[in-house]
């Protein structure tokens, strides 16, 4: 088996001061180099925390979350930072792309801020991936100007420029057409299998999640199933 | 381009709308600093120029003297005596080539002459009129009250039976180059002097009074063979003459007077002019600093989610803050350089309507480097301080949160 790229042990994460709202009641998961993995469960199970406590944008109440085998818990806010820069991709539902950018320059915006100053590297890596995204000629729009799947094509380019081990996508398709919805499904797909990327799709379609290698279902901020449908099926 | 600049740069041209306004309303407060500062400047360096083309920055003389008893109390015999103040005579300076020569030497004085000033009355036919005699060295003096540029008619040529004399007295007394006038001096001592020269020096006494010689003819004039009564001087910024004066009078005993003293009243006035103009200036900081304060905090709200995201695909906090921090100091820069290019062509404009019936500027403006460089020095630090509130803001924006809610 391969080595595992996350593991989250017993996180636990509570809101709240007087009256404590306990999101995630010890959630343990391990992913592993490869693998793409949905998330699923109804609205306010714990999905989105658990994203952003693995996404490193957020912190548990107890518990550890392990990426690429070093101890988050032990960093400090600004490690945390680089640590996101360049060990993780985020997808987010919707695109969140920089409107005053184009689409070029936003997919160099993570590298371009974590590093300070561009090289012409930067902006051929950038290039090659909207290529590899299939949007080569849209590279100097405004993202303004580009279709929803376009635009979340640019951001999952955007996630991959750096060729990050682990990418985080929260509801990549849950604002698009069953059309673009599937373009971009099998894009993550793509980069999938041919670079070994891992993936973490939080969905709420079940079309996308029965497509995925391993389903992860949370209920009450617990892992209520693990399955692996392909595996299963074999 | 460092990636903080290349945000803040795209940031302010696409919020095009904003970014002009707020630089218009920099400029137009960065314009009014540097025009009301340059009528100021120039209104106060008119002034002191006027006060003093006809005064000595300093000058020295000896002090007065004091009564002396002819009786001393001894032991075992006391005396009775009122003791009155004694009346002043004119008397010269003891030494003075050498007090002269002290006085260049002190650090600051860049000129140094010996004068011979008394009273007389000038009398032509039927007029009898009070004068200042000044007797002068004519090569030192000319670094003092630079008299021969202010000559009107004739020349400045002091040789020995010649003088010039202050335009108003020339009126008063009827006479022109190359006319003759009686002078008799407070000592009883008259002579018949012809006028070479008439100046005007701007100052209405001194245009009234003056009669300016050679030092000889006023030494002749008063029975003061080789004497001198004042030493004048000229120090190089002449706001420190006060304070050299002081000096001066410590270190050599003389009695060193300053323009400063002597001429109060304007300075008085000058300070509170520059107090007004410091207000100005600082209701104008203000103004800016909440100007770019609140297109900042505003575009800080607007773009908070945008924050969030570049903040989580990894943009570390510092970065943020410096998108901000350099927003407020080009806002400040840009602003204040049109302000500045405003500001001195209004005073230009000013100056240039506003006129004397002779022509010259009524107002004269002063522009210089260092007023409009300080002018953009203290609106970029503004930008960049007033910056700061909102740039920490949106530096500490937790990027969760504003993805969600942006």
């Amino acid at each position: 088996m391969a080595d595992p790229i996350l593991t989250v042990e017993q996180v636990v994460r509570e809101y709240g001061e007087r009256v404590r709202t306990r999101a995630l009641a010890g959630v343990n998961l391990t992913l592993r180099l490869g693998e793409l993995a949905a998330l699923i469960g109804p609205s306010g199970s714990g999905k989105s925390t658990l994203l952003n406590l693995i996404g490193l944008l957020d912190r548990p109440t107890s518990g550890r979350v392990i990426l690429a085998g070093q101890d988050t818990s032990q960093l400090d806010e600004r490690a945390l930072t680089t640590m996101r820069a360049r060990t993780l991709g985020f997808v987010f539902q919707f695109h969140h792309l920089l409107p005053e950018f184009t689409a070029v320059e936003n997919v160099m915006l993570p590298e371009w801020a974590d590093r300070g100053t561009p090289t012409p590297e930067m902006r051929t890596r950038a290039e090659q991936i909207l290529d590899a995204v299939g949007l080569a000629d849209r590279a100097q729009y405004r993202t303004s100007d580009l279709s929803g799947g376009q635009q979340q094509r640019v951001a999952i380019a955007r996630a991959l420029v750096r060729r990050p081990p682990l990418v985080l996508a929260d509801e990549p398709t849950g604002n698009l057409d069953t059309a673009s919805a599937d373009e971009v499904f099998e894009l993550m797909r793509k980069f999938n299998r041919e670079r070994g990327t891992t993936f973490l799709i939080v969905t709420h379609d079940p079309r996308i999640a029965e497509r995925c290698n391993r389903v992860i279902e949370i209920v009450d901020g617990r892992v209520a199933r693990d399955t692996e449908p392909e595996r299963k099926g074999t | 381009m460092p990636f903080a600049w290349f945000v803040a740069i795209r940031y302010m041209l696409s919020a095009r709308g904003q970014t002009s306004l707020i630089l218009a309303a920099v400029s137009v407060g960065v314009s009014v600093v540097v025009f009301l500062s340059a009528l100021i400047n120039g209104l106060q360096a008119s002034l002191i120029q006027s006060t003093l083309g006809s005064q000595p920055h300093i000058t020295l003389r000896v002090a007065r003297e004091s009564p002396r008893p002819l009786v001393e109390p001894s032991a075992g015999r006391a005396i009775s005596r009122p003791i009155q103040p004694a009346s002043q005579r004119l008397r010269s300076m003891d030494q003075w080539p050498v007090r002269l020569a002290e006085a260049q030497q002190f650090p600051g004085v860049t000129a140094a002459s010996p004068t011979l000033t008394g009273s007389g009355i000038a009398t032509r036919a039927d007029a009898r009129l009070p004068v200042a005699i000044r007797g002068v060295d004519p090569e030192r003096f000319l670094a003092i009250i630079n008299i021969p540029a202010k000559i009107i008619r004739g020349s400045f040529d002091i040789s020995p039976g010649t003088m010039v004399i202050g335009s108003t007295l020339a009126n008063e007394l009827a006479v022109d180059v190359g006319d003759k006038v009686r002078l008799a001096s407070t000592e009883g001592i008259e002579q018949v002097l012809t006028v070479s020269g008439v100046f005007t020096l701007g100052n209405a006494g001194v245009d009234k009074t003056w009669v300016v010689m050679s030092l000889r003819q006023a030494q002749s004039m008063f029975g003061l063979l080789g004497g001198a009564t004042t030493i004048e001087l000229k120090v190089s910024d002449v706001f420190t003459a006060e304070g050299i004066a002081s000096e001066i009078q410590s270190q050599t005993g003389l009695l060193a007077e300053s323009w400063m003293a002597l001429n109060a009243e304007l300075l008085a006035g000058l300070s509170a002019q520059s107090s007004s103009k410091t207000m100005i200036q600082a209701c104008v900081v203000i103004t800016v600093a909440l100007g770019i304060a609140s297109v900042l905090i505003v575009s800080v709200v607007q773009k908070s989610r945008e924050i969030g995201i570049l903040r989580a695909v990894g943009t570390p906090a510092r970065r943020v803050l410096a998108i901000f921090l350099i927003q407020g100091g080009v806002l400040g820069l840009i602003g204040s350089l049109v302000g500045c290019a405003l500001g001195v062509v209004f005073a230009r404009l000013f100056e240039s309507i506003a006129l004397n019936p002779d022509g010259m500027p009524r107002f004269p403006v002063q522009v210089d480097l260092d007023l409009l460089l300080g002018a953009t020095a203290l609106a970029t630090g503004v930008g960049l301080v007033t910056a700061v509130i909102p740039a920490r803001r949106a530096a500490k924006l937790d990027p969760a949160t504003a993805i969600r809610s942006g």
